[in-house]
């Protein structure tokens, strides 16, 4: 193979990854948004909250150290143990179902039957909420993520693909990093469990009645406080998965909340009601990025197109298919 | 409550209709300073069809919405098959074997009719989620099940044509029909009706009432239906029950109640001379 190809392949790839992680991202939308019509503003925040979490169980951190200092004068921050990685993501897991009750509780059953641009208004407070709670609770500093998953680049793949090149040309072969890898094969048990969950489940149907007409669902017995718990809860665990992934590969700091805004131009690809319009929609962006910096951004246009191009690729979309690939086309009858 | 209470009752046409399934008692309902029920009391009985009537405003839907659990009266009790309803949330009346249907249609839009009717059957779902998810033995056949009560209620409703669209593109007199169908899967003890008529044209209107008298008549299900159409009222239900500004006027058969004057008065004007 010519070294050209080899690199567009390689470009291709990591694009496809790095497309994985955003779609991880947009499910959580796109779960909360199917269920209860509301655009979660909180996503992003919900991630870097879980990542904290995560991060500050497994050290062994006193929840609120700085609170509790400055307050009693002590000085509190760990208890002195570590907690396994599997433990630690069971009991965040844990964490974000209480958070998911809490904010159906506090915050939802008294928007019931409200229009969708009130429940969003309520999750951008939710935000800015979370993202303070969050410092409070584990402190704002940066920290590094270690689930004990394996990354840096794969010697397999460099050593397999080196081989590829044509005889005579220097080619030292693909780096792909193994802890995409990992992210690739988690989020696609993830998005298979959670589509056949959706389709095939009461539940899922219930969550879908529910997103359509509140009162109807109570009519016909569907409990919508245990629906929205359901789904919050998901979605605090699609976040956290989420939290993981990009914790891990860029630290766990404020910045990893606006992964949320990548999430964005994803949905509107793919449409802001279908499972697999994330997951497409956040391939393509993906995808589509890394190749046209290597394609073009970097050689005519000066680069750094990585971050402006999902951006230009949403708005032709509103333009011309405003309902993306796969959501639903809006019904109305006038 | 009294023994006549548990016994059929004949009404002046000749049908039997059985003993009392819901009794409404002294419910009082109130919005801040607003009192939408005043003090009403009144039953519904096994295989009737039971007509709630009044002006505008009078507190038919309210009533409505406080037997299917949307509203909490301040005061009063509902008893159902002898038993003191509890405070209870809307999805449990509706596990009870309560379904209604609303005034402004509350389909799920965004669903096929057949799905819309298959949610009318969550309350005999019962199989565990990951059952359904690997549509396991036991998921399988109560989906069957299920399919083919809908399927029956298709037919019964002649909407085998619109079976697979998106409610939200059928027209106004369909869309009524497919909440009826959403309401009937639920195979309810007692249905509500909440203008099932309003804004259909006479074919429609005729239509509907045939359906609701057959759901009575085939399925033997129990209806208590909010109606304006006075000739429709006449025409289908058993018991009427009469309502102007909250307050329970009349009570009877039609014939009763077109005769009652206070009735007279509150549909035609009371003249003060």
């Amino acid at each position: 193979m010519p070294i050209w190809l080899l690199n567009t392949l390689e470009v291709s790839i990591n694009g496809l990854m790095t497309g994985v992680l955003y779609s991880l991202v947009a499910l959580g939308f796109v779960l909360i948004f199917k269920s209860s019509g509301v655009f979660n503003y909180a996503q992003g925040v919900m991630a870097l909250f879980a990542a904290q979490s995560l991060v500050g169980i497994q050290t062994g951190q006193v929840p609120f150290a700085h609170l509790i200092n400055a307050i009693t004068g002590l000085h509190v921050s760990r208890f002195g143990f570590d907690v396994p990685s599997i433990l630690a993501i069971i009991l965040t897991t844990l964490v974000m179902v209480v958070f998911a009750w809490v904010v159906v509780r506090v915050i939802m059953v008294r928007l019931v039957n409200q229009e969708p641009i009130i429940l969003f208004m309520a999750t951008i407070g939710l935000a800015y909420f979370m993202e303070g709670f969050g410092d409070l609770m584990w402190g704002a500093e940066l920290k590094s993520l270690d689930v004990g998953l394996p990354s840096g680049g794969s010697f397999w793949i460099e050593d397999v693909t080196a081989q590829w090149a044509r005889e005579g040309e220097t080619y030292w072969g693909m780096y792909v990093d193994t802890l995409d890898i990992w992210a690739t094969v988690i989020a696609v048990f993830l998005v298979a469990g959670l589509t056949i969950f959706a389709q095939y489940t009461k539940a899922g149907t219930a969550m879908r009645a529910v997103a359509d007409d509140h009162q109807a669902a109570l009519s016909v017995g569907i409990s919508l406080n245990r629906i929205w718990i359901m789904v919050w809860s998901i979605a605090g665990f699609v976040a956290l998965v989420a939290g993981i992934m990009w914790g891990a590969k860029s630290g766990v700091q404020f910045s990893l909340s606006l992964i949320a805004l990548k999430a964005l131009p994803v949905l509107m690809l793919g449409g802001f009601t279908s499972i697999p319009g994330a997951i497409v929609g956040g391939l393509i962006i993906g995808m589509g990025e890394k190749l046209f910096e290597f394609a073009i951004g970097a050689p005519f246009l000066g680069g750094a197109t990585e971050n402006w191009f999902a951006y230009v690729l949403a708005l032709l979309f509103l333009v011309f298919r405003p309902q993306g690939l796969f959501g639903d086309k809006i019904i109305e009858r006038v | 409550m009294n023994d006549m209470n548990h016994d059929s009752y004949v009404t002046p046409d000749g049908r039997t209709i059985g003993p009392v399934m819901m009794e409404v008692q002294n419910i009082t309902l109130r919005f801040g300073g607003v009192v939408a029920i005043k003090d009403i009391s009144f039953d519904i009985r096994e295989g009737e069809i039971r007509a709630i009537i009044g002006p505008n405003g009078a507190g038919k839907s309210s009533m409505l919405n406080v037997i299917n659990g949307f509203y909490h009266p301040q005061e009063g009790g509902i008893y159902f098959r002898g038993e003191k309803r509890g405070p209870m949330k809307p999805y449990q009346i509706a596990q009870q074997g309560i379904a209604r249907t609303f005034q402004n249609i509350a389909l799920f839009k965004g669903m096929s009719t057949l799905d819309n009717i298959m949610t009318g059957r969550f309350t005999h779902m019962k199989a565990p989620v990951w059952k359904q998810a690997l549509w396991h033995g036991e998921a399988e056949r109560e989906e069957i099940e299920n399919r083919e009560v809908v399927e029956k209620i298709i037919d019964f409703l002649e909407i085998q044509a619109i079976r697979k669209t998106p409610v939200g593109r059928l027209p106004y007199g369909l869309q009524k029909r497919v909440e009826l169908g959403r309401a009937l899967a639920a195979e309810p003890k007692l249905l509500l009706l909440d203008e099932p008529m309003a804004g259909m044209n006479v074919e429609e209107k005729e239509d509907m009432s045939r359906f609701i008298l057959d759901v009575n008549d085939e399925f033997g299900t129990t209806i208590a239906l909010i109606e304006h159409d006075m000739g429709v009222v006449m025409d289908i239900s058993d018991r009427v029950v009469v309502l102007d500004y909250g307050r329970k006027i009349g009570d009877g058969t039609p014939a009763e109640v077109i005769a009652n004057p206070e009735v007279i008065d509150a549909y035609l004007g009371v003249s003060h001379d």
